[in-house]
């Protein structure tokens, strides 16, 4: 009987071999194991949505995976999302939009908002909204961060044409 | 806390076999989003996790005109909900499907799970009970199917035997001139558990002017969702006129025992059970007519 398993991962581009105690859920595995912290614990039951990641291409609660799932994955962070000195148009329009206040929530926005970018890169605010229900804030309030989210996606589009 | 062990088998009867040499303390996973939130609350004591979704059984999604939809138990509802051949079809299904959590719990549920966790505000199990589901299930004395009305037992429990495991659901084709629909009531827009719920199927005749079929299920206001057989009686024969409706209305009325509960009182439930019932024929008609 092993109560361990080790699993390999690419984690924002690095491969990463972990081995996790088979209740651990793949947030601590991140936080804890492979020291990226950026993900959040908000509520363990999947209503915050502040340790959202990128797991195989889909947006997800890591709190709610377990770390032992992931053997073979692809995962992206918030860690993944600046590409060194330069910040992501998410970060970006966040910072200049104010749309955050204490920040717990705000990795779990920018991963989930890049989430929905990455499918659809002119949504409606019926859209964003809906998209980023998951996803609870409780000081900034959500019309900042749908202004924010708006304005990342114009950038990326005029940066793509 | 107590070791857990974990194991992702990559078939079925690889499956089954963990599963029934665990006894009673292995929990099956799919989306996790229930088992992972019971095992930390303590409400499921589990020893062993059995990860089902690198099975190929649990991930079928297929749509045939002549033999319907089969549904993969593990399949995740976002999958289900971008199934373009589904959604017309079973739109009751879909609607339950795609209103289950945020899109982090899309990404991970399944429809098989939700009804695994046999709650009988589940938002998928009245769609399946209207649209005349079977669960195929398996387990070590072998397959057999389980109509979607009989699979949940009580809150929290299903007819599933011991060793037994869900593997996918089938659905008969629509018949011409057929749709259906499911509505929930919850104090707020998104995210929450359905207070009451309802869905409907009907048939009309090839004029579209009489129902010739008709099936309607209610849910959260009984220890099991139910098929209301009267409700389906009262609209067969008739023009789904307003008289119709109310007696399809009256008959989930009577049949709705609910209990009070901080998300809604007896007599509040009961009533919401006629109001959904009637709105979810009328979606149903709007659908068979467009169609």
């Amino acid at each position: 009987m092993s109560t361990k398993t080790v699993v390999t991962a690419v984690i924002n581009g690095n491969e990463t071999t972990m081995a996790c105690d088979n209740r651990m859920s793949l947030l601590d595995a991140l936080r804890e194991v492979a020291g990226l912290t950026g993900a959040k614990e908000g509520c363990l039951s999947g209503d915050c949505g502040a340790c959202s990641v990128i797991l195989n291409g889909k947006l997800v609660d890591s709190c709610l995976v377990l770390a032992a799932e992931v053997d073979g994955a692809t995962i992206e962070t918030v860690e993944g999302l600046a590409q060194g000195p330069t910040l992501h148009p998410l970060q970006k329009a966040f910072l200049q939009d104010a749309a955050l206040q204490c920040g717990i929530c705000t990795p779990g926005f920018l991963v989930a908002a890049k989430a929905l970018l990455d499918r659809n890169p002119n949504p409606s605010d019926h859209e964003i909204r809906y998209w980023l229900a998951g996803n609870l804030c409780r000081c900034t309030g959500y019309d900042k961060i749908l202004h924010a989210v708006k304005n990342a996606a114009a950038e990326l589009r005029a940066s793509t044409k | 806390m107590k070791p857990l062990e974990f194991s992702a088998p990559t078939t079925l009867n690889a499956a089954i076999k963990l599963y029934s040499a665990n006894g009673g303390g292995a929990g099956l996973m799919a989306g996790g989003t229930d088992l992972l939130v019971q095992m930390r609350s303590g409400r499921a004591e589990i020893g062993h996790v059995i990860d089902l979704k690198r099975i190929p059984e649990l991930n079928v999604l297929s749509y045939d005109k002549k033999r319907g939809l089969r549904l993969g138990a593990a399949v995740a509802c976002d999958v289900l909900g971008a199934f373009k051949p589904a959604k017309a079809a079973y739109a009751a299904l879909i609607e339950g499907a795609e209103l289950i959590g945020s899109t982090q719990i899309q990404s991970r549920a399944s429809v098989g799970g939700n009804v695994c966790n046999g709650s009988p505000a589940a938002d998928t199990i009245c769609s399946l009970i209207v649209l005349g589901a079977q669960c195929v299930v398996k387990g070590p004395q072998g397959k057999r199917e389980i109509p979607a009305r009989d699979f949940m037992v009580g809150p929290g429990k299903t007819a599933l035997r011991k060793g037994e495991l869900l593997v996918e659901f089938r659905i008969p084709p629509p018949p011409a001139h057929s749709a259906s629909g499911y509505l929930r009531f919850i104090p707020r827009n998104e995210m929450d558990i359905a207070v009451v719920s309802a869905a409907a199927n009907i048939t009309l005749s090839a004029n579209g002017k009489t129902c010739t079929a008709a099936s309607v299920a209610i849910g959260a206001v009984a220890p099991t969702p139910l098929l209301v057989e009267a409700a389906g009686k009262a609209l067969v024969g008739s023009t789904l006129d307003e008289a119709a409706l109310e007696a399809a209305a009256a008959a989930s009325r009577k049949a709705a025992r609910p209990i009070s509960d901080m998300r809604g009182t007896k007599e509040y439930r009961t009533h919401m059970a006629g109001v959904l019932t009637k709105r979810a024929i009328a979606m149903a008609l709007q659908r068979a007519r467009g169609a």
